[in-house]
């Protein structure tokens, strides 16, 4: 402890240092969850490798690596560039906007040529960059008065105005969420979301004008999913079947009849749950959320040993964002929210998510590595 | 400074400690909702998914075959080989393939577009019917060029056929496509099928359930699209039921061949056990074109004719029953008692009513006749006398008990009651009232009187077999006792029954019988019978006073119907016959020899006496399929 402590004075650590501090607890978790997504995604395409589960390896692979890097960064260098990294990941959600690649009617891709990108996907942890950033700087007196929420107020309303214009209702909800989660742990007083609930009830009816005809669908679906089972309903239903049908001990991997017949379009995205559930049954339903909710309170675990007060609200605020990924992603699949297009965070099948949760938990475990390194409220400015 | 920082992180810890609290909460409303999916749920969505995953197909059942008496088969079922396309097969290109297919099986451009049509509506693995009833010749050819026809296959179904063609047309019926609106009372699931054919017509339609069978089903597992991956089960249903008849092939065959240039019928029975023997109508038509399906063409033609070729006349023609009847008015004098065997009565050639002058069909008169000698002659003053004697009340009593004016109960769809007229019903539907002409009138078997073939041949049957009124049947009763009559008892005196036979057994066998020309000898077994000639057109007194023309001189439509009712052998009665020839002219010119013929067949082949075959194997066809 006395050696390791003796880094709270010098931040500067060698590579080896760094390596030999990353949380190989938190790896290993993050491995096993990603182990069961290949899995998942292995029987999702009826015991083939391809056309999923390989890539998402590879994926997986360049992810591990992002993470590792990232994971060995001097956290000092993320509170400096905090403010530029979400500028940035403002500027690409601008130009996704207008020259973003269309994919199932709403405008989230940005191609750069050798790579397609997920702009919002990146905002996410640009925001709780920036927020944390901001929190830093300021006293608990700052964080209670009106006038200093202004700015990170704003600072998230853009990037969420952004996203809903896409549109991308899910992203927009996990992002509006994650920065709620932040505000509140920094010690906004609970009247004020109190108000800001109260707020939001009166103007929902307004901004269900400015929802898009699919999104209200999609509301109307998941208020009464039978009513159009072959159409709209479709999915929610055929879900429940998928899952339900699991039962407590499951088909048996492989033995999934919903998944292996195709009655779950898309199956491998936002509902691989269901191909878990249906092939693993309850036990495997329940061993995959115990899992992540070890690797969440595992994240908040590695917060609390973190000095700084950056690492810590970013530490928290990523793992929240987890959180709220597994929550949404669940609860729709069970019927408990409307459909909007969440991910299974490291099951799903996709390339920008998976890189920006691999970039996200590189961060987690930039907070491990650094946690004797103390940071000034002005850390931001010190050299 | 520091306690502020120190503040901050308190309120940090707890705030995250509330978050944690909020997050845990949350992660148990998922687990509850896992819980009660998943278990308590359980069941439900199991068999949702079971349903989604399993389709059930149905698989036609093969239709029952009909058979005659002896085994020989009346309705068959023959190998139908289909054409059908699966357009993903099709190598991505149906034109090229229906081009290719065009050169082998000409296709018309109607059923190119039909084709195409149902390709554009149907999903891509569904096949899809190119051509029915292929000839062995077409599909060999379609078989032996199959790699240049990718999507094309050759499907093999059953399909009716009616080796007999219109011989029994009339009993056995056809069968037919399920129309819309017999799919909407959807009473079967089988109905849906393409292709499928229900019973429309004779014993088709009568025993149709009988005939139809179980349907099969065959479970597969089926994809999103519905697609078959694979089959599970496969249940063959249970055939449709062989049905033997009790008609004899070989007299359906000589009586149409007989009767097919005439419009007309004749109705064979065993007069001790009801069993209809033949029953041919005439002019016929080929139930295999109904299976085929009829051109509109064809259907005006057969619809349109005049001579009613879908009308079974045997037990749907309606006709006076002349002098056919004369035996029930005479029983109804002898039980009212207003005449005895030996009362004479004297013919002048005709008799006065009022003013109204009533003829007999032979103008100079017979002079004195009694019962029987009445009956040789069918003379007509005499029937008139005593109708009048009896009165109406009476002869309609007796009439009904043979069963005039009520159905026969036979079991055949299309059966009709006929007429026989009462003081009750003159007022009841014509609102007049009976008068002593009507009595005349129903004395000779004319008049509103209207009675079936069909009812002819029971009457018969009943005054042959001792005063029996059996009923008709098609098809071998269970326990078939051919020597204890099955029937209701009339209870008439048999000499008076006797008498009857004996005046038929003169009309025939005595040389100055009005049927002379029937008489036959079929080593020793001779048959007794009874003509009929009743107006199709009123005859006015002026051609009566110009001299009547000869009936082959008017034109078809005006011509008399003749009718011939005839038992045998006289010595131990088993047949009836009843023959009624449309338009025939005479019953003693037209009717008694046809008659005649086919009672020497049916004497000769004496189908009666042997013991019925029943088909107890249930075969899918007479030939066998693969």
């Amino acid at each position: 402890m006395s050696r390791l402590s003796s880094f709270s004075h010098n931040a500067e650590m060698t590579l080896k240092d760094r390596f030999m501090r990353l949380s190989w607890f938190y790896i290993f978790l993050i491995c096993l969850v990603a182990a069961t997504g290949l899995v998942v995604l292995y029987a999702a395409a009826n015991g083939n490798w391809n056309p999923w589960a390989s890539k998402q390896f590879v994926r997986f692979c360049l992810g591990f690596s992002v993470m590792i890097v990232v994971g060995m960064t001097n956290l000092r260098f993320w509170l400096k560039y905090a403010y530029a990294f979400y500028t940035v990941a403002v500027i690409m959600l601008f130009i996704v906007e207008f020259f973003g690649h269309d994919a199932m009617g709403a405008q989230r891709w940005l191609n750069l040529g050798f790579i397609k990108v997920q702009p919002s996907e990146l905002m996410k942890i640009a925001l709780i960059l920036a927020l944390s950033r901001y929190f830093h700087g300021g006293s608990l007196q700052d964080a209670q008065s009106m006038s200093y929420l202004v700015a990170p107020s704003l600072m998230v309303l853009l990037p969420v105005a952004l996203v809903l214009k896409q549109p991308d209702l899910g992203t927009a909800v996990l992002m509006a969420s994650g920065a709620v989660i932040l505000f509140f742990l920094v010690g906004v007083q609970m009247w004020k979301f109190g108000v800001m609930a109260c707020l939001g009830l009166i103007s929902l009816p307004i901004g269900w004008r400015f929802l898009h005809d699919y999104q209200k669908e999609r509301v109307y679906t998941f208020l009464d999913p039978e009513r159009d089972p072959l159409g709209k309903g479709y999915h929610i239903l055929q879900s429940k079947i998928t899952l339900g049908s699991g039962g407590i001990f499951g088909k048996g991997f492989l033995q999934g009849t919903q998944s292996r017949l195709n009655f779950l379009p898309e199956k491998q995205t936002d509902f691989i749950f269901t191909v878990l559930a249906e092939e693993f049954g309850l036990i495997g339903s329940v061993s995959l959320l115990m899992l992540y909710l070890v690797l969440i309170f595992y994240g908040c675990l590695i917060a609390f040993r973190s000095t700084s007060f950056f690492g810590r609200l970013l530490a928290l605020g990523l793992s929240a964002n987890l959180f709220l990924y597994v929550f949404i992603n669940i609860a729709m699949v069970m019927g408990l929210l409307p459909v909007v297009g969440v991910p299974l965070p490291m099951i799903s099948y996709g390339g920008t998510v998976m890189l920006t949760l691999m970039f996200s938990f590189g961060l987690i475990e930039c907070v491990n590595v650094n946690r004797d390194v103390q940071i000034g409220r002005r850390g931001a400015y010190d050299d | 400074m520091i306690t502020r920082d120190g503040d901050k992180g308190k309120m940090l810890t707890r705030r995250a400690a509330m978050v944690a609290g909020g997050q845990l909460f949350l992660s148990s409303v998922l687990l509850g909702r896992m819980y009660w999916l998943q278990v308590l749920e359980s069941d439900r969505y199991k068999t949702l998914a079971e349903e989604n995953r399993i389709s059930t197909r149905l698989i036609a059942p093969p239709r029952g075959l009909i058979y005659d008496r002896f085994g020989t088969v009346l309705a068959d079922n023959n190998q139908n080989f289909r054409a059908l396309v699966i357009s993903e097969q099709t190598e991505g290109n149906l034109n090229a393939t229906l081009e290719a297919l065009n050169k082998i099986l000409p296709l018309t451009d109607a059923e190119i577009q039909r084709i195409r049509r149902e390709v554009r509506r149907s999903r891509d693995f569904t096949p899809v019917t190119i051509r029915e009833n292929l000839s062995w010749q077409e599909m060999a050819a379609i078989q032996l060029n199959a790699p240049d026809l990718p999507g094309i296959i050759i499907d093999e179904g059953l399909s009716r056929y009616y080796p007999g063609r219109e011989e029994s047309a009339h009993v056995l019926g056809y069968v037919g496509v399920v129309s819309e609106q017999e799919i909407a009372t959807g009473e079967n699931p089988l109905w849906k099928l393409p292709g499928f054919r229900i019973g429309k017509a004779g014993i088709e339609l009568q025993y149709n359930a009988e005939l139809c069978g179980k349907e099969g089903a065959q479970r597969v597992e089926v994809n999103a699209v519905g697609r078959v991956i694979r089959a599970i089960e496969r249940d063959e249903g249970v055939a449709g039921k062989s049905l033997p008849l009790t008609i004899d092939e070989r007299l359906q065959k000589i009586a149409y061949k007989r009767m097919k240039n005439q419009s007309g019928s004749a109705v064979l029975l065993d007069i001790y056990t009801g069993e209809v023997l033949m029953m041919v109508s005439t002019p016929a038509f080929d139930p295999n074109a109904f299976n085929r399906g009829l051109t509109s063409e064809e259907w005006k033609a057969l619809s349109n004719n005049d001579r009613k070729p879908l009308l079974n006349k045997a037990l749907g023609g309606l006709y006076s029953p002349g002098s056919t009847f004369k035996m029930v008015v005479a029983l109804a004098a002898l039980e009212a008692g207003v005449i005895r065997p030996e009362t004479k009565i004297d013919c002048r050639g005709y008799t006065m009513m009022g003013n109204h002058r009533f003829h007999c069909w032979k103008g100079a008169g017979h002079g004195e006749l009694n019962l029987k000698e009445a009956l040789m002659h069918s003379c007509d003053i005499y029937f008139y006398e005593i109708a009048r004697r009896t009165g109406i009340d009476k002869i309609s009593a007796m009439a009904k008990k043979f069963g005039f004016g009520s159905l026969t109960g036979i079991n055949l769809p299309g059966e009709k009651a006929g007429l026989m007229p009462t003081r009750h019903w003159k007022e009841m539907v014509l609102g007049e009232q009976w008068l002593q002409g009507d009595t005349y009138n129903v004395g000779i078997g004319q008049g509103a009187i209207l009675a079936t073939p069909l009812q002819l041949a029971v009457m018969t049957a009943a005054l042959a077999n001792d005063g029996i009124k059996v009923k008709p049947t098609l098809i071998v009763p269970e326990n078939r006792n051919p020597n204890a009559t099955q029937g209701e008892y009339l209870n008439i005196p048999k000499n008076y029954l006797q008498l009857m036979r004996e005046g038929m057994f003169e009309v025939v066998n005595n040389s100055k019988g009005t049927a002379k020309w029937a008489h036959i000898d079929v080593d020793g077994k001779l048959i007794a019978g009874k003509t009929g000639t009743t107006q199709v057109k009123r005859i006015s007194m002026k051609e009566r006073e110009q001299g009547l023309k000869r009936q082959e001189d008017l034109p078809w439509e005006d011509r008399n119907h003749a009718l011939f009712v005839t038992f045998g052998p006289t010595d131990s009665p088993r047949y009836a016959l009843a023959v009624v020839i449309e338009h025939g002219g005479g019953g003693s010119t037209t009717a008694a020899p046809i008659a005649r013929d086919i009672m020497r067949a049916a004497l000769k082949l004496d189908p009666a006496a042997k013991q019925p075959v029943k088909p107890h194997k249930t075969i899918i066809s007479s030939k066998g399929i693969k």
